[in-house]
């Protein structure tokens, strides 16, 4: 097989970890809420700008960087949740849609007005690997570890602990748990927290990778949802299978075509499968 | 132990409870019969506080509970069985019985109420790792009591145990009334299935269009002429 190929679909199974990662965050909050955060992934490219700033402007050192940011962007999940989400939780999906569609407009003005439209880069330049005549990207291959890492991580917290399981009961029956003793109000904060959480993570892992500008949320915002829509939305193992899916299509896309045609091809499977199964790849 | 005093509620403008009064005693078993749309199951949802009570009070052991959110009236020492079940689907048995164990005072006890769970009901430690929505109906109930048990309630709220349940069935979810009340738990139970269950109570209740219309023991009701025309057909 073409050398090239290869390459290409080991840096598509990479590229699948952070969006992976995405997916879930999505997953999780749509499968308790009900409610799309089409915004997630300007709530990405806030956990971006902070870091940009926080390391290039301020000198923070990266490490401290990254945990400010997962921090903070998890924070602002739940300001998300209380200032726009709540309101309208018993609202119809149309004006939930809305409401998130505009905090999207909103953060994306929000960052053209304060930070221009300039590229930024945090500069930190990590070494491409070469194997067996194969460039790796040494900042992706970090991204496929920890995307990995805080999936399973994700996984273990909803299968092992109370908090954990009374989420993925929630999901089932939003209503019944008050009769355990669950307080609906905080189990959907603390689900904004994870979800802002898993942005803030994927913000560290894509600034080491992309330079940072108000848009950036429109070049992998569409296909996180497209992802989750393929998995079944609300299904977050589906979604996490999905991620690699898309992910392949878009690197082998890409070594066929080019990196606009591949975002073509993703789309057009999408639309496609859309067609024969509605309901997504996993669906009964 | 649980009371209420001229309790009323309802959804939006529509009034489903009027001035209901009803007295439950430690370690006695209570029904409340009545026809379909007559308020039992309002009845339920607004003790266990998921429906507001608009008048009247509530108490549990001489502490006010009226007004309370659901999810602090559990740890009150309230479990409600709902209507239909409403089990996690999705989750396993023992899942499900984690979820009912959420409230602080029932987690620092878990194994030990998983134990006597178990105990009370064997079949589900049969099935601890099935997914709770692929079992039979009277496993799902047993599941469903036994999710509620796992909080440590000192009053049980069972609304129509024997719903959509084959009749031999029935006679099995009865049996298991009988023995939560060997338990010495205090049991509240609304049922349409009005001879199995006072079969099974002290006293029981009539609740028609929202209002308390007649109470007794059972015994008195069994005998009661125009319960046994309008609800046993006898």
């Amino acid at each position: 097989m073409d050398i090239y190929l290869v390459e290409a679909i080991i840096n598509g199974i990479l590229l699948g970890g952070v969006l992976a990662l995405l997916a879930l965050g999505l997953n999780l909050i749509f499968g308790v809420m009900d409610v799309v955060w089409i915004c997630y992934a300007d709530i990405v490219m806030c956990g971006m700008y902070a870091i940009y700033f926080l390391y290039v402007q301020y000198g923070v050192p990266l490490p401290l960087t990254f945990v400010i940011a997962i921090v903070g962007v998890s924070g602002l999940g739940v300001l998300v949740h209380l200032l726009i989400i709540a309101p309208v939780l018993d609202s119809p999906p149309l004006n939930q849609l809305l409401a998130t569609g505009g905090l999207l407009f909103f953060l994306q003005s929000f960052a053209t007005l304060m930070f221009g439209t300039d590229f930024r880069n945090i500069g930190v330049r990590l070494p491409v690997l070469e194997i067996a005549g194969m460039y790796v990207s040494f900042a992706r291959l970090i991204a496929f570890a920890v995307g990995l890492i805080g999936a399973v991580a994700l996984y273990f917290f909803l299968k092992r602990t109370y908090v954990g399981t009374a989420i993925r009961a929630i999901a089932q029956d939003r209503e019944i748990v008050a009769l355990m003793g669950i307080d609906q109000r905080r189990v959907y904060i603390v689900v904004s927290a994870i979800g802002g959480a898993l942005a803030g993570l994927a913000a560290c892992l894509l600034a080491l990778q992309y330079d940072v500008h108000p848009f950036i949320g429109n070049t992998f915002g569409p296909v996180i949802f497209i992802i989750c829509v393929l998995g079944g939305l609300g299904n977050m193992i589906g979604g996490f299978i999905a991620a690699f899916v898309i992910s392949q299509i878009i690197a082998i896309g890409g070594y066929y075509g080019s990196t606009e045609l591949s975002y073509v091809f993703a789309f057009t499977f999408f639309i496609i499968l859309m067609l024969i199964r509605p309901r997504g790849l996993f669906a009964p | 132990m649980l009371s209420l005093a001229t309790v009323s509620a309802g959804y939006g403008s529509f009034q489903a409870l009027f001035g209901v009064s009803l007295e439950v005693s430690r370690g006695e078993a209570v029904g409340v019969i009545g026809p379909n749309g007559a308020g039992k199951t309002t009845l339920m949802r607004v003790i266990s506080g998921i429906l507001p009570m608009r008048q009247g009070a509530m108490t549990l052991e001489g502490h006010s509970i009226g007004g309370m959110p659901a999810h602090r009236v559990v740890e009150q020492g309230i479990a409600h069985v709902p209507e239909n079940r409403r089990l996690f689907p999705r989750l396993s048995v023992e899942e499900n019985l984690r979820v009912g164990a959420f409230i602080p005072s029932a987690r620092a006890r878990f194994s030990e109420r998983l134990d006597w769970v178990y105990d009370l009901f064997p079949r589900l430690k049969d099935r601890r790792n099935q997914l709770a929505g692929t079992m039979s109906g009277g496993e799902q109930q047993m599941c469903a009591i036994a999710r509620a048990l796992m909080s440590k309630p000192k009053v049980l709220l069972m609304d129509e145990p024997s719903a959509g349940l084959a009749p031999l069935v029935v006679a099995q979810v009865f049996e298991l009334v009988r023995k939560i009340r060997a338990e010495g738990l205090t049991v509240l139970i609304v049922e349409q299935n009005v001879q199995q269950v006072l079969e099974v109570v002290d006293r029981a209740y009539l609740l028609e269009v929202g209002a308390i219309k007649l109470s007794g023991t059972a015994t008195e009701l069994k005998g009661n002429s125009f319960i046994r025309e309008s609800y046993m057909g006898l």
